[in-house]
């Protein structure tokens, strides 16, 4: 299980590729990444990520263990990052390794589920007009009572 | 005890952190006790529904216990991902 809560940006395909190699018992690797996107209605100049120090790691390795628990995992990958993101820079990635791919796919929906609103990060969007924090969304809570 | 506040709750109180003294028994308690303190507090408690604590650094409730805490953080509901 490897955890990164970083400001630098990661490469994508350097991730996966590393995380791929050496689980060969591992049939199925599922990777999902989210993206900075613009939606509003003001273009969207960047993302200001907040966290908490400490508590955010604490956090994303509670939410990958209790997945490695839930799911056969061979292993986990979580990387978020925090600081100003410009639109189309990448934010997080999660990336799981199963034996077969129904594993993978549901604790990396998992994964994602719970660090949208149990890891200790708050964004920020940036406009040409000023700025506002996101405000979490119902669904996002509701997307917990699933699992 | 060291008291912190993250994203809009620390633009309203105006501070990340502080240390500060207090006799409180539980996070409520403590609420009441900063919000007495100073406007900006009250402002930024008057709707703890729209908040969220962490003792020592894992997600409580409002009705947690103090004893032997060392930090208490208070923010908005989380949005990562």
């Amino acid at each position: 299980m490897r955890i990164s809560v970083q400001s630098a940006p990661f490469d994508l395909g350097h991730e996966a590729q590393q995380f791929a190699e050496g689980h060969s018992t591992m049939g199925a690797i599922v990777t999902f990444t989210g993206v900075v996107r613009d939606t509003g209605d003001d273009a969207l100049v960047a993302m200001e990520i907040e966290h908490y120090p400490g508590m955010t790691e604490a956090a994303l390795t509670k939410i990958a263990e209790e997945a490695s628990s839930r799911w056969s995992l061979g292993d986990v990958l979580v990387i978020h990052r925090h600081g100003r993101l410009v639109p189309g820079e990448m934010i997080m990635m999660v990336a799981t390794a199963s034996r077969h791919r129904k594993d993978a796919f549901e604790a990396a929906e998992y994964l994602m589920d719970y660090l949208k609103s149990r890891a200790p990060f708050w964004k920020r969007e940036v406009t040409a007009q000023g700025s506002e924090w996101v405000a979490a969304r119902d669904e996002d809570e509701e997307a917990l009572e699933r699992w | 005890m060291n008291v912190l506040y993250f994203a809009w709750v620390r633009e309203r109180i105006g501070i990340p952190r502080e240390s500060i003294e207090t006799t409180a028994s539980t996070v409520n308690e403590l609420v009441a006790e900063l919000s007495a303190k100073e406007e900006r507090y009250a402002a930024a408690f008057a709707d703890t529904g729209a908040l969220r604590v962490a003792v020592d650094q894992e997600l409580t409730s409002f009705d947690a216990p103090l004893a032997g805490v060392r930090e208490v953080a208070f923010f908005p509901p989380m949005t990562g991902g």
